[in-house]
């Protein structure tokens, strides 16, 4: 029973098609990664999975009930089971980083804010932040800003993680600080989709490996054979243009 | 209430309205390009001068952002005979007007100048621009951009500000409405009708200059804020 | 000049002096009350503006029709006009009531402006993050946009409220017993206009100084704390 089923979806930014026709479903603990070139419609798929796109057709279904993007409640309620990672962190410049954390499970969830506070500590001990929690996010480097927002995602206690091109805007000696985060979480069973330029972790981490572009799913694959052996010629080309810069 | 709106007279006096707006035009023009002329000046010393000439354009700044116009051009329609210097109505408000503007203009036309970049002359220097090509194709057009926007905001403000005029007589579009109502007595519809007027020489304002900006200067404008 | 000098003294009589202090008053109190209640319901305004619900539609129309008429209209004839339509409706004659609610009206198409734009200031990315964590709008404004956007209204805010004091000298016109009617009273009486007019100058200059240095002031502090 897949957790995630995505059926013949199509949305628009303004006039711009870009997520056609797409079909994918994901199943509990599953790491499924979304590569492909820009503007292939990577991020927009997991902006919509959290109501920040609307589709303009086809269903979601999450745990088997349709998820009806018109209605608030639905939309509330596929907030509380997906949190998101952003590419740019989009933490609150506002809010320390205890507070980024801790606000939404405690002001929206309304859980006890000591029981919220406790799993805050654990999590940012868990990103290696322990010693920032009163820093705000301009006095934070990217990587730490990420890892903030990692926590602040998982603090919410969602069923499914999305990661949109986490590492895209770190320095290279920051990457690896985050991608040891997501490691751990792979390895406790989380339900994940990630966009990432990152191949070799990619590989390593992903149960099944999706290829987009131009707005279309193109090829979905095992991540051994996205890489080596992949069915469409498309596939093919962006895999060995983007394994030859490395 | 009793009291029923009757526009039907008041409106054989539009043409007299309308013409008494082109006076209102006329008076923001002068009076803008008159501020603009001053304010360059006055921007100039204060980003090049001395200690002293740059003291007296901060004190003359201060001044006349600190005081009401309308003071201002009573002081000056009133206080100046008292040194023999009379000046008829239209000058007094023109004169004011443009000293005022000066002062605001100052400060935009300063932050103008403050925002060109060094980076930008040296890339224009190192591509081998002469002095003259430097100011056409680099600080010119950058400018522009970065004071377009408050420029033509600033020349609606004015726009707005020469209804003073009517207080001191001047028989522009304020000056026509307090005409036509001391004779006809109907107060909300002239002043309706006047109120509809400057919307409308507004609004065209506030289009021609974000045309203007956007084909000239590249500068955007929102016609509908 | 000898005349000036002579009349100094006849000028700054007690009775004088409290009358411009009173005077002074009305000016600040025009002021302060058209700026709060401008900034009050301005605030809501711009909340308002940026909804999104289709319900509200009418509502949004009408803000932007609102902001645009006020913003585009001289302070002197929309006073003009309330004062005749506050005759006719015969609520109250009360000039001071009349100018307040003007400058009210005025006040909160000016602010209610100056806020949205401070609201757009704040990153898309912000609305984001708040959206997929269930923030409602009104939540999302509370917590994260208003904390962050004062930042950007307030200089502006502070050079309205200078323009505020300033142009509150046109309520002299429907008699209003500010500085400005003050002044034309005491050169009525036989004051040299010099004096008079001088003297509220330099009053209008103790009211609004102090408001520029600070609001230029809090520019520069925030300015330098982004950094």
């Amino acid at each position: 029973m897949p957790q995630i089923k995505i059926k013949s979806i199509n949305a628009f930014y303004e006039k711009l098609h870009v997520l056609k026709n797409i079909e994918l479903n994901v199943s509990k603990g599953e790491i499924v990664s979304l590569i492909g070139p820009s503007g292939s419609g990577k991020s927009s798929l997991l902006k919509m999975l959290v109501g920040l796109l609307i589709p303009k057709s086809g269903k979601i279904y999450l745990n088997e009930n349709l998820v009806n993007f018109k209605n608030q409640s639905d939309l509330r309620t596929i907030r509380e089971q997906i949190a998101i990672v952003f590419q740019q962190y989009n933490l609150f410049q506002n809010m320390n980083v205890l507070k980024n954390v801790c606000i939404a499970p405690t002001k929206i969830q309304k859980r006890d804010p000591k029981e919220v506070n406790e799993q805050a500590l654990n999590l940012l001990e868990k990103v290696g932040l322990k010693d920032k929690l009163k820093s705000y996010p301009d006095e934070l480097s990217g990587g730490q800003q990420q890892r903030v927002a990692i926590a602040r995602a998982l603090c919410l206690n969602p069923q499914i993680l999305l990661l949109d091109e986490i590492t895209s805007a770190l320095d290279p000696e920051l990457v690896k600080e985050v991608l040891d985060s997501i490691r751990l979480l792979a390895s406790e069973g989380m339900t994940m989709l990630i966009v990432s330029h990152e191949m070799n972790f990619v590989k390593e981490v992903s149960s099944r490996v999706v290829f987009m572009d131009e707005g279309s799913i193109i090829e979905i694959n095992n991540p051994r054979n996205i890489f080596e052996k992949p069915k469409e010629k498309r596939t093919l080309d962006f895999v060995s243009k983007i394994l030859k810069e490395k | 209430m009793g009291y029923t709106l009757v526009y039907t007279q008041v409106l054989e006096f539009l043409p007299y309205l309308i013409k008494g707006a082109w006076i209102s035009l006329q008076i923001a023009i002068l009076a803008f390009f008159g501020g603009m002329f001053f304010g360059l000046i006055l921007a100039t010393v204060r980003t090049f001068g001395n200690n002293i000439s740059n003291k007296i354009v901060i004190c003359y700044v201060t001044f006349f952002t600190n005081t009401p116009q309308l003071v201002q051009i009573y002081f000056l329609f009133f206080a100046l005979p008292e040194f023999g210097i009379l000046l008829s109505p239209y000058i007094a408000v023109l004169l004011g007007m443009t000293l005022n503007a000066a002062a605001y203009l100052c400060e935009i036309q300063r932050a103008g100048f403050l925002s060109i970049r060094q980076n930008e002359l040296d890339a224009a220097k190192t591509l081998n621009f002469s002095l003259f090509q430097q100011v056409k194709y680099v600080i010119l057009p950058h400018i522009m951009r970065v004071l377009f926007p408050p420029l033509s905001n600033h020349y609606i403000i004015m726009t707005l500000g020469t209804s003073m005029a009517a207080i001191f007589g001047v028989e522009e579009l304020t000056g026509r409405a307090f005409n036509i109502n001391s004779e006809t007595f109907r107060s909300v519809e002239i002043f309706s009708i006047t109120a509809l007027i400057y919307i409308v020489i507004t609004f065209i304002a506030t289009f021609l200059l974000a045309i203007i900006g956007r084909y000239f200067f590249k500068a955007k404008i929102r016609i509908i804020q | 000049m000898e005349r000036l000098i002579e009349e100094i003294p006849n000028f700054f009589t007690i009775w004088n002096v409290i009358f411009l202090a009173k005077a002074m008053g009305v000016t600040f109190l025009l002021t302060a009350i058209g700026c709060l209640v401008g900034f009050s319901v301005g605030g809501l305004l711009a909340i308002f503006r940026k909804t999104k619900s289709i319900y509200l539609l009418p509502l949004r129309i009408f803000i932007v029709i609102y902001t645009e008429i006020f913003r585009r209209v001289p302070f002197l004839v929309s006073l003009l006009l309330f004062f005749y339509v506050f005759q006719i409706i015969k609520i109250s004659d009360d000039l001071f009531l009349i100018a307040t609610i003007t400058v009210c009206i005025i006040a909160t198409a000016y602010i209610g402006e100056i806020i949205r734009s401070g609201i757009e200031s704040i990153n898309q990315t912000q609305w984001d993050a708040a959206t997929a964590m269930n923030f409602t709008y009104y939540q999302t404004l509370r917590e994260v946009i208003f904390p962050q956007a004062w930042k950007v209204i307030l200089p502006p805010a502070f050079g309205f409220f200078i323009m505020f004091i300033k142009d509150t000298a046109l309520a002299s016109q429907i008699g209003v017993m500010e500085l400005t009617f003050a002044a034309k009273i005491l050169n009525n009486k036989g004051f040299s206009p010099l004096l008079s007019f001088g003297t509220i100058l330099i009053l209008y200059f103790i009211l609004s100084f102090p408001l520029d240095r600070f609001g230029k002031y809090m520019e520069r502090k925030l300015a330098s704390n982004k950094n």
